[in-house]
């Protein structure tokens, strides 16, 4: 007896400390629904201003408790995947980054919301910015973060250099490039983010769209290695060999970009909305300030010839209910309320409003009004963001990107030829787009 | 009487000790029994259906078309060639510095001591901490490494080395190789030590040199040791996952994606369960044949004290 | 032993030197950036020994408060989780380790020899199979995202491990001691508790240091199934100083720096059992 005694009273005290582990963390909030989100911790607002949201909403609806998470960017995607395994599943509301749109609509992962939009939505938030959270004409969520590119330029650099004005072309920013070689006044005058990552693909989309080239047709069949998207690619070899793109640039991310253009070592860059306050107004991020302009993302004659005005990549997320939530209508309000124009007009100071009306007179002053870098940001946002274009909504995109990274990648460090590259990818997204 | 009375005894001796084994062994057991044993079985169902991530449950039999899908699969292949690879490199070169660190030490050099308790800390250093620091010395923009060979005028430009796919894969092997070789050495010397002074000093009496001594009665007599070592490392070389995810998250251009990483992208990125049950069941095969060759050879009679 | 000649001793001087450098130089780096500012880092080449040191980069994550980075000062609690994960599972592998290890090691059971090749062969089950039946599992019993659902889930690696490394300590005691304590009426526990552990405990103490060093370094349980500070371990958080653009280099570093701490300082302190514990891995098997 003593024996069994003694093994028992060794199990309870190993339950007893897993029961302790188990309640060190919060308890579970025990009202009637509980609704959890998973989100970001890098995007928009901050996490004390999104538990502010969240608290205000909790106390306008005190039948539902919102508890919100945050992972960062790189395990988002997988947290999401993962969180579906299970039913009910393990979030209710998720913040999904546009490239995985259509890959979750194809798995089912979301919530239809087509029929829930009301003419106030449909009609006064950005064209754009619906086709983020639209996948073949269903509507699988609000869009919510809305981010471009945008062509930065340093003034004084280009001042130097005899040019008052930013270029609008890319055959003249090459010239001006030469020039500003020339000069000696930067080594490389332009830095991109081309290193094998989704941020290759950012600036390839913004190049081809500018040439009028696309990635994939209407029917979703990719045609980047027609001969719009070879003539880019070629462009983008081109520039490095002539000097003017920097060829470090096959290994940077924004963050180098960011950080070559705030050293003064570029004259232009294309980089999301976040580098203009840290380059144009932190002196302890960067050597230039003062010196830093936005202006409209140029394009090529060609696209010029063809009507493309300006076109840049468009690099949003969006929240979204999960399909399988034990509590999809609840989770829906909480949607509306996080991306209602009154909570974006509220905390706009880091995360620009996706409603169109709100860049309009009164609005429009309070928002340009908000912090040192909004004078500059908003402006160029409301001009910038109809020319945003998406990546394509196919499911198999996850794929199919890496192996256009890889295609970018040979191309550009000479392992095969812009054609070759592309054609080779493009077999990839036929066979993926074939399973 | 009293022949029936011994053989009652030994056996309820015996059977007591049966039940006293199992009262003592039945919590561990079953804790292995639930958490390890009925999942794998799981995952092995899974691996025989067409799983979406999004519902794991068994319900499109395939049989055995996830196995023979990524047989005809190039980027199997070529993962399980760059698993090798890894494996054979890194477990080759480790064994190699290993031995000679451990010889090092047993020379008792002065300092021996503060070189064996310093080999510790590679050892004892988190593999996301190693991976994180590694990386940073790989950096193309200001790194170490590029600052290190740019001041000594190895190189003349700062280089990008993780943006190609082979050499960031000799990069991450340094990376292992700077985490392991302490557990070899340290193990290794261990053995070394356990050798009989004596045998090394009648064999250098009849005229025996180093290099001889080592080959005859070093190496033999380390057998045991460099096994264990080997095995060891060999399924983790196999199974290494960790420091690939910190480093070079499987790229660039897939140059690192190990059959382990490749697992994890078709479980979790691209969300095809299916397939990445079967994978995983093949590493776990590949694994627990490692695992009975190496018990085969450590419960040999003379291996066994 | 042959005394050995000056030539051999330079020799060896010269390469420890060698293996010390190559041991200590990456940690130096890492240390050195640690106590960097980011414009130092920043610079080509980058000045080794920073002209301008500061903690600010540790004080960041250990004062509350003072951080910008929403990653920086909450990584103290990532800390803590690894420390109670870690810990907790090490206590419990070693509680019920000794129990089965004793049976193994000192009972005759028939199915002895199966059972210890099964124990070993379970733990080469790598994690990827496990951890999808257990994340549903978990997520049944709303244990995700709490510390308990990592303590039960290393076990899976934690607790095979313990009872073959104690099995192989306990048969090291000798015979004799046993069976003195047998022969004066002492129950199976009664001896284990009294007379074998007494006697094992440096090999238990090595046990619980290797247990506590393979939870403390573990990743992919934790990735998967924590999202949250309420049960982040350290690891993971050190992989999320990672931002969607950018590096927080020197935040990295510093709490690099502070992960790798525990598991070294108690890796140094305790080294002699490290050795010993190795050791009878390779000698005894």
């Amino acid at each position: 007896m003593k024996r069994i005694h003694g093994v028992l009273s060794v199990l309870l005290v190993a339950i007893f400390l897993i029961g302790a582990a188990g309640c060190a963390s919060q308890p579970q909030a025990d009202g009637p629904k509980t609704l959890r989100v998973l989100a970001m911790q890098q995007a928009g607002p901050t996490p004390d201003e999104m538990n502010a949201i969240v608290a205000k909403f909790n106390a306008a609806n005190p039948n539902v408790t919102v508890e919100i998470e945050y992972v960062s960017y790189d395990a988002l995607h997988d947290k999401i995947a993962t969180a579906m395994s299970t039913t009910p599943p393990a979030y209710d509301i998720v913040l999904v980054d546009d490239i995985w749109y259509a890959e979750f609509a194809a798995n089912e992962y979301l919530l239809d919301v087509t029929d829930r939009l009301d003419a106030n939505m449909k009609t006064n938030i950005f064209d754009s910015a619906w086709a983020i959270t639209t996948v073949n004409g269903k509507t699988y969520g609000m869009p919510w973060l809305l981010d471009a590119k945008y062509f930065y330029y340093n003034e004084a650099i280009l001042k130097e250099a005899g040019f008052d004005a930013p270029p609008t072309t890319w055959e003249e920013l090459v010239a001006m490039g030469q020039v500003i070689k020339e000069k000696g006044l930067v080594e490389y005058p332009i830095a991109w983010s081309w290193a094998q990552a989704e941020a290759a693909i950012c600036d390839f989309v913004t190049l081809l769209e500018g040439n009028g080239g696309k990635l994939v047709d209407e029917a979703g069949k990719p045609i980047f290695n027609n001969e719009l998207g070879v003539k880019t690619l070629q462009w983008m070899v081109d520039s490095v060999e002539s000097g003017v793109s920097n060829p470090a640039s096959i290994t940077y991310v924004e963050e180098d970009v960011r950080n070559v253009f705030s050293q003064g070592k570029a004259a232009f860059a294309s980089n999301w909305l976040y580098m203009y306050e840290l380059a144009a107004l932190n002196a302890e991020e960067s050597q230039v300030t003062g010196q830093v302009k936005m202006a409209l993302m140029p394009v090529f004659e060609a696209g010029k010839a063809a009507g493309v005005q300006s076109a840049t990549i468009n690099g949003s997320m969006g929240f979204s209910v999960v399909g399988k939530s034990a509590n999809p209508d609840a989770a829906w309000e909480f949607v509306k309320f996080l991306t209602s124009e009154e909570i974006q007009k509220e905390y706009a100071a880091h995360l620009l409003p996706v409603w169109a009306n709100n860049y309009e007179g009164d609005a429009l002053t309070a928002l340009e009004a908000l912090n040192p870098a909004t004078p500059a940001t908003v402006p160029m946002f409301k001009e910038q963001i109809p020319f945003s274009k998406v990546r394509p909504k196919v499911p198999y995109y996850s794929e199919g990107s890496k192996a256009l990274q890889l295609a970018l990648q040979e191309a550009l460090t000479g392992q095969k030829t812009a054609q070759q590259a592309l054609d080779d990818a493009a077999a990839v997204w036929v066979e993926l787009g074939a399973k | 009487m009293s022949v029936l009375a011994k053989p009652r005894k030994t056996l309820t001796l015996a059977r007591q000790e049966i039940r006293d084994g199992l009262w003592l062994l039945a919590p561990s057991m079953l804790v292995i029994l639930i958490i390890t044993v009925l999942p794998v079985i799981f995952t092995l169902v899974l691996s025989f259906f067409d799983t979406p991530l999004s519902n794991p449950v068994p319900r499109d039999f395939v049989g055995f078309g996830n196995y023979l899908e990524f047989l005809s699969s190039q980027q199997f292949w070529q993962a399980i060639w760059r698993t090798l690879y890894f494996t054979l490199v890194s477990v080759g070169l480790e064994l190699v510095l290993g031995l000679g660190i451990a010889l090092l030490i047993h020379a008792r050099p002065p300092g021996w001591n503060f070189l064996r308790t310093s080999l510790i800390i590679p050892w004892a250093v988190p593999t996301v901490v190693n991976g994180a620091m590694w990386r940073w010395i790989y950096n193309a923009d200001y790194g170490a490494l590029n600052g290190v060979l740019l001041s000594l005028g190895i190189i003349e430009k700062y280089q990008a080395w993780m943006i190609d796919p082979i050499v960031a894969m000799n990069l991450v092997i340094v990376a292992d190789i700077w985490h392991s070789v302490p557990f070899i050495a340290i193990i290794l010397q261990a053995a070394l030590a356990g050798i009989p002074v004596e045998l090394e000093e009648a064999a250098a009496v009849d005229g025996a040199n180093a290099f001889q001594r080592f080959l005859l009665i070093r190496l033999p007599l380390l057998q045991p040791a460099i096994l264990v070592a080997l095995v060891v490392r060999t399924v983790e070389a196999f199974r290494v996952f960790d420091i690939i995810y910190v480093i070079t998250s499987g790229g660039p251009a897939f140059g690192t994606v190990t059959i382990s990483y490749l697992t994890y992208l078709e479980s979790f990125t691209y969300g095809h369960l299916g397939s990445g049950s079967a994978l995983s069941f093949l590493i776990s095969a590949f694994t627990l044949v490692m695992a009975l060759v190496y018990i085969k050879i450590l419960y040999r009679p003379e291996n066994r004290a | 032993m042959k005394r050995k000649t000056p030539v051999q001793t330079m020799r060896n001087l010269v390469l420890m030197a060698l293996v010390l450098f190559f041991v200590y130089a990456p940690i130096a780096w890492l240390v050195l950036s640690s106590i960097s500012t980011r414009a130092e880092l920043l610079n080509v080449p980058p000045s080794f020994i920073p002209k301008e040191p500061t903690l600010k980069n540790y004080l960041d994550i250990l004062v509350p408060g003072r951080a910008a980075s929403e990653v920086a000062s909450t990584f103290k609690v990532a800390l803590g989780n690894s420390l109670l994960v870690a810990t907790t599972t090490t206590l419990i592998c070693l509680l019920v380790g000794v129990l089965a290890a004793y049976a193994l090691a000192r009972l005759r059971l028939p199915f002895k020899n199966k059972l210890l090749m099964s124990i070993l062969s379970v733990r080469m089950i790598p994690e990827i199979s496990l951890v999808i039946p257990l994340y549903i599992v978990a997520a049944k019993l709303a244990l995700l995202n709490k510390p308990a659902v990592l303590i039960i889930t290393y076990l899976s690696f934690a607790l095979p491990f313990s009872i073959w490394m104690i099995t192989t300590f306990f048969e090291a005691v000798p015979m004799e001691l046993e069976d003195a304590a047998r022969i004066d009426g002492c129950s199976r526990l009664r001896t284990l508790f009294n007379v074998i552990l007494p006697v094992a405990t440096p090999g238990i103490v090595s046990t619980g240091l290797f247990i506590f060093l393979l939870a403390w370094d573990e990743f992919f349980f934790a990735l998967i199934f924590t999202s949250t500070l309420a049960a982040k371990t350290a690891p993971v958080a050190i992989a999320e100083f990672t931002g969607r653009y950018a590096v927080d280099i020197t935040a990295m570093m510093a709490a690099g720096v502070l992960a790798a701490l525990p598991p070294v300082l108690l890796a140094l302190i305790f080294q002699r059992y490290i050795v010993s514990g190795l050791s009878a891995g390779a000698v005894k098997g």
